[in-house]
């Protein structure tokens, strides 16, 4: 067992809260998670942090078991705690507190606390008990909460706390957050991490999942790395810095050189202008952003995953409406007012590849040759005729598989049965095929082999040199690095800054990526 | 006393009888509902419950194993949807609907094959059904004007199966109001993962539930054959279940409101019954089948937002995958 | 419980439809026996009835048209996942619809208008009854279940007050129209037969057949063929997509249910044009809900709607059959083989998936070890 030599926990003391050896989890075919070891000292704020699909919220669900590892063993203050269920982690003390709230929404506090700690079969009897512990948790840790309220109609930041509160009901030692500042404001973050500092003064052992490092560096003792489902590296939060962790984070991936030739930017093909959008629940998901892209230009956007490139995209392509700002690309223009399609806007002559394949780019039950018509079943590759030419159709689909090297190049298997890469050059393929003229491209590479992405990448670059605008989008840096001429970086749905390409290195974009840079120190 | 104030009264006894079975079915889909299971196998189980009971009943004399006998059968069929819909994971409205095709075929079959009398069950003796339970003092009520008769027609006077229609009300709303498991059935029917993550297991929730369902749609099936009517007619339960299912949804899958829908759809069968032919003034002929389908009429508007919105349970229909 | 095997395609589209069928069967079986009665013989009889006995095959076919209608209707909107549960009553207004035009138009104008005018109020009809409750889940939120179930209530309360009121045969007592003159009459089949100069037994199949027969053929056109098509199935397999395609989501569900309710209208050319010749109470018979057997069982392709067609109309005609021949089963034990049937290839549809799986894999793990 490897567990110890990556603690750094001296003998003789407590035993750590939480160790984890060699845990592995694989959903199908995808390795969630493999081989990781962790050691969680007690009484510490212990972040995670990793991308968005580096296998952290799959390792915690794990520990709290929503689900069972294949593999690897789980220990609670050093005794082995076979956890396969999550009533056997609310056993041995854990709480965790998920991503997306487990709260019943017309429920109130009371009652979404008192569930499944009801303290009988009536409910009256446990009911002063749990207002009794609803008090001490406000009174010891600040967490006060109206208990008749209900969950629903609670800002976001108080239905967090009674998250919370649902954890740490039990006498929990050990929390588990996940993403807990995801949706919060920063005052609503702030107030989170005073009561979490107040919990480890308690003893209580927090672990932190989250991709953002100020909030590392600001409220945890250490920080373990994970990427693309394993651990990468455990720091002391003194002994690191966000470069670093950003680092691991992204990783080093042996990209292969891309040869992007020179660029000759033409006319400006899309502006944005102060683009805002809000979700429902009122988080703002895009601020005041504005940008240009111009012909023959591809236009990078870094970012660490969910910092708003998602919503971008979504605006971009006609799928979401803006809630302020204005749109023009092509003779399109999107304002909150003026509604447009995606259909009207591939007519204009943008073509998008969606960030997810699986939930946007294709219909996995559907053939190859159905899906290589979606959003162009209107138009000539379904043929003249009022009713859908099944020859022009596969012919269709046969081309577009021999020029973007589709494999295997059979039209009529099912998507579902193409590997990731293959299913995403097939997408790829659709979009290009009408050379467009401006294009939007959200993770062209995500759960793609290297062959693939090479292939990818030259033919972006392509694209790039018939004169189409391009706005990438990719949370791999090296990616954005390899193809972009200039670089705009998002943060927390904000524009941190655009810089060119010669002037942008991993450390500059790298602290941009976690809001800490500005443009004025890389221009 | 006045011809239309008896009338009005004899209106409301027969809105009460007509609400009965409404209301036990109603109590039923709330619990399967409220748990996240669509229930619209209402019907069937109430019509396979309606043959269970009078057969039961003819054969062994009495009206309690007649109801023991329906609730057992219902609550069987309550089962199946379960099993269906609980641990594969089918269609819940599929699984419905063929409890309520299998009733139709199945009460039938069974029925010629046991009585050979076309389906229907022999006609219940007095001692094999429930009869009206009269209330002390309903004698010295009567000298009291309009009170009286409302004692006696209104409140007393009706089978014992009417009774336990209206206290399920109370019942059930204290189930679900008051109690762990009602507090749980709730929060499972809305978010389940909340109810998994709190260590509770979602499916043996939901099976409860569902056969709570069964029971409360069998108690419904004996009132039809065995007290508001003397032996099993083929069909008896005639759409019932449907319109409790609507109560469900206008009452917003609540006991008292639901209750009170009930009372409003059986009182507006009770007046279409009575209307029947009736010149009214100013509209002339009675629209009796208008007012039989207001309430399908009402659940569609409803469901669509034009006269308040009712909101189903949010997990409703969907299988718990873990 | 480890993840079962993937299933190969033909055990997919073959052996479990049949396992599924065979457990409804069997189910059957059992009861019949529980009954005391041989349910081979059963069969036997059965299966004379609907094919054997003169005239039997006709009768079947006839139902089988019936079944055809309203499963298409089913199919249509399950290709969008909505579930139409609708269909009887869509029927019924379907009659009306085509009652109207033979009512009004039989008396002046000649057949060959009047009888594909009233093919067209019957589906026109049977759309309208379906537009609504599509709208109403499209814009609106509303369960397409329960509102098509309300609609089904509605629809029948609605025909009794039309029947008993406004469209009742003047001087007659029972809930019907009069009788359509006979330009407003759907020829049967024995007399198209016989213009080519074959006889057949008197049954009451019609040209409504070759109707029904050439619904699934468009149906299969427009499912597979057209670019609504597309759109629907889009739709119906990732509504996500569809959207990022430039589908308008809301408009294809619509015009999805304006379709199966128009299907559904059409089976009224069968019951009202072809046999009954009038508008009658509750000529739909619970055939809207057999619908939804038809296509859970055909798997909502037009071959299989077509067999699972002719199989619930072989149980119906042969089912009549068991009065003659039992003192104890009837043709109600087709509702129940059919409540079966549901239960099975609908609601407990993935219960052999796993367990076949497994035995699948096994087997061809064996054969590829023998052959090493």
């Amino acid at each position: 067992m490897t567990g110890a030599d990556v603690s750094g926990s001296a003998p003789g003391r407590a035993p750590p809260a939480i160790e984890l050896r060699a845990i592995a989890k694989s959903f199908g075919h995808v390795q969630a998670n493999q081989d990781i070891d962790l050691v969680v000292e007690p009484g510490t704020i212990h972040g995670i942090v990793g991308e968005n699909g580096a296998g952290k919220s799959t390792l915690m669900n794990t520990l709290y078991g929503l689900h069972q590892a294949d593999a690897g063993e789980i220990l609670i203050n050093g005794a082995p705690a076979p956890i396969r269920s999550s009533a056997d982690a609310i056993g041995h003390g854990i709480g965790m507190v998920h991503q997306h709230f487990m709260l019943v929404p017309n429920f109130s506090v009371l009652e979404n606390v008192m569930l499944g700690s009801e303290g009988g079969p009536l409910l009256a009897e446990g009911r002063e008990k749990i207002l009794a512990i609803l008090e001490g948790l406000a009174s010891d840790y600040g967490m006060t909460v109206d208990p008749h309220a209900l969950a629903g109609d609670l800002p976001v930041g108080l239905q967090q706390r009674v998250e919370i509160i649902k954890a740490l009901k039990g006498g929990a030692r050990i929390l588990i957050l996940d993403e807990p500042t995801g949706v919060l404001t920063p005052q609503e973050a702030e107030s989170l991490f005073r009561i979490l500092d107040t919990l480890r003064q308690d003893g209580v052992t927090v672990l932190l999942i989250t991709h953002k490092l100020e909030e590392i560096m600001a409220a945890t003792d250490n920080v373990s790395i994970m990427r693309q489902g394993r651990m990468v590296g455990h720091r002391a939060t003194r002994d690191t810095n966000p470069e670093e962790l950003a680092e691991l984070m992204v990783g080093r991936k042996v990209l292969l050189r891309v040869d992007r030739g020179t660029s000759s930017p033409g006319e400006t093909r899309l502006s944005v202008e102060q683009l805002g959008c809000v979700s429902p629940e009122g988080v703002q998901l895009l601020d005041d952003i504005s940008f240009e892209v111009r012909s023959g230009e591809i236009l990078g956007t870094a970012g660490i995953a969910g910092n708003g490139q998602s919503e971008l995209l979504e605006v971009l392509a006609g799928m979401r409406r803006p809630d302020w700002g204005r749109i023009r690309m092509m003779g399109t223009e999107i304002t909150p007012d003026a509604e447009t399609d995606p259909d009207e806007t591939r007519k204009r002559g943008v073509a998008h590849i969606p960030e997810d394949r699986h939930r946007h780019g294709l219909v996995l039950g559907f053939t190859a040759r159905e899906n290589a018509i979606l959003g162009y079943h209107r138009g000539s590759a379904t043929g003249e005729r009022s009713l859908i030419d099944a020859t022009a159709v596969t012919s269709h689909c046969e081309k577009l598989m021999a020029e973007h090297d589709v494999r295997p190049p059979n039209p009529e298997l099912r998507a579902r049965s193409f590997s990731g890469g293959n299913q995403q050059k097939l997408v790829i393929a659709r979009e290009l095929d009408t050379r467009p003229d401006v294009l939007i491209v959200g993770q062209p590479t995500r759960g793609v082999d290297i062959g693939a992405i090479e292939f990818i990448h030259k033919e972006l670059i392509a694209l790039r040199g018939e004169g189409a605008a391009i706005v990438l989008v990719s949370v791999e840096l090296e990616e954005i690095l390899g193809l972009s001429d200039r670089i705009m970086v998002m943060n927390a749905g904000r524009l941190v800054g655009i810089v060119d390409r010669h002037e942008a290195n991993e450390r500059t974009l790298g602290l941009m990526m976690a809001g800490i840079g500005a443009a004025e120190d890389a221009a | 006393m006045s011809d239309f104030a008896l009338q009005f009264i004899l209106t409301l006894d027969a809105s009460l009888r007509l609400a009965a079975p409404l209301i036990l079915c109603a109590m039923a889909g709330i619990f399967s509902e409220r748990s996240g299971v669509i229930d619209i196998s209402l019907e069937g189980k109430m019509l396979a419950a309606a043959f269970t009971a009078a057969a039961a009943a003819h054969l062994a004399g009495s009206p309690w194993i007649g109801v023991g006998m329906a609730i057992l059968v219902s609550t069987f069929l309550a089962l199946v949807h379960g099993f269906a819909c609980i641990t594969h994971r089918g269609n819940q409205v599929v699984s419905g609907l063929a409890i309520n095709i299998l009733a139709s075929g199945l009460t039938v079959t069974i029925g010629i094959a046991m009585f050979r009398q076309g389906g229907q069950t022999p006609l219940l003796e007095p001692a094999e059904r429930f009869g009206p339970v009269e209330w002390w003092l309903t004698d010295l009520m009567d000298h009291i004007p309009l009170l009286g008769t409302v004692y006696r027609e209104l409140i007393s006077g009706h089978n014992v199966l009417v009774y336990i229609a209206l206290l399920a009300v109370p019942l059930a709303a204290w189930l679900l109001y008051k109690t762990r498991f009602g507090l749980r059935i709730r929060a499972v029917g809305e978010v389940p993962e909340a109810v998994d993550s709190a260590g509770v297991s979602v499916y043996w929730l939901r099976y409860r539930a569902v056969i709570i369902a069964g029971i409360l749609c069998g108690i419904a099936g004996a009132y039809l054959s065995t007290a508001q009517g003397a032996g099993f007619v083929r069909e008896m339960s005639a759409g019932k279940g449907y319109i409790a299912l609507a109560a469900v949804i206008f009452g917003k899958w609540r006991p008292a409101h639901a209750f009170g829908a009930c009372l409003m759809f059986g009182f507006l069968e009770a007046a279409a019954g009575r209307l029947q032919g009736v010149e009214l003034p100013l509209i002339g002929e009675a629209p009796v089948q208008l007012i039989l389908a207001l309430p399908y009429i009402m659940t569609v508007l409803l469901l669509a937002g034009f006269i308040g919105r009712a909101n189903p349970p949010a997990a409703i229909g969907e299988p718990y995958v873990k | 419980m480890s993840a079962a095997p993937p299933l190969p395609r033909w055990a997919d589209l073959y052996l479990l439809p049949a396992l599924n069928l065979l457990a409804a069967f069997i189910v059957c079986g059992l009861i019949v026996l529980a009954i005391g009665e041989n349910p081979f013989t059963a069969l036997g009889v059965m299966l004379k009835g609907a094919f054997v006995f003169p005239g039997s095959l006709g009768y079947t076919l006839y139902y089988t048209t019936n079944f055809i209608f309203t499963g298409l209707a089913v199919a249509v909107a399950f290709h969008a996942m909505m579930f139409n549960i609708g269909g009887e009553g869509q029927a019924y207004l379907g009659g009306l619809g085509a009652g109207l035009v033979s009512l009004s138009l039989a008396p002046v104008l000649p057949g060959l208008i009047v009888i594909p005018l009233a093919v067209a109020g019957a589906a026109l009809f049977g759309a309208l009854w379906g537009i609504v409750p599509g709208y109403l889940q499209a814009k609106r939120g509303s369960h397409i279940v329960i509102t098509t179930i309300m609609f089904n209530f509605i629809a029948a309360s609605l025909m009794v007050w039309l029947l008993a009121g406004p469209l009742i045969e003047p001087g007659q007592m029972s809930p019907q129209t009069p009788k359509f003159e006979p330009s407003g009459q759907m020829p049967s089949m024995q007399w198209l037969l016989g213009l080519a100069g074959i006889e057949i037994a008197s049954s009451p199949l019609n040209l409504s057949f070759l109707l029904a027969l050439a619904a699934l053929f468009v149906f299969w056109i427009l499912i597979w063929k057209t670019r609504l098509g597309y759109e629907i199935r889009t739709v119906g397999q990732n509504p996500d997509a569809a959207h990022y395609a430039g589908i308008n989501v809301p408009r294809v569900i619509i015009i999805t249910l304006a379709i199966s309710g128009a299907f559904a209208g059409l089976m009224a050319t069968n019951e009202i044009l072809g046999v009954q010749h009038k508008v009658l109470l509750n000529f739909t018979a619970g055939h809207g809900f057999t619908g939804i057997a038809v296509a859970l069982m055909g798997r909502n392709h037009p071959v299989g709607i077509f067999l699972a067609s002719l199989l619930f109309g072989a149980l119906y005609q042969g089912g009549a059959e068991l009065d003659f021949e039992f003192q104890s089963i009837t043709r109600e034990m087709v509702l129940m083989i059919q409540g079966m049937i549901i239960l099975f290839s609908g609601a407990l549809v993935y219960m052999f998936n796993p367990p076949a799986a497994r035995l699948i894999a096994r087997f061809a793990a064996r054969r590829e070890a023998a052959n090493v």
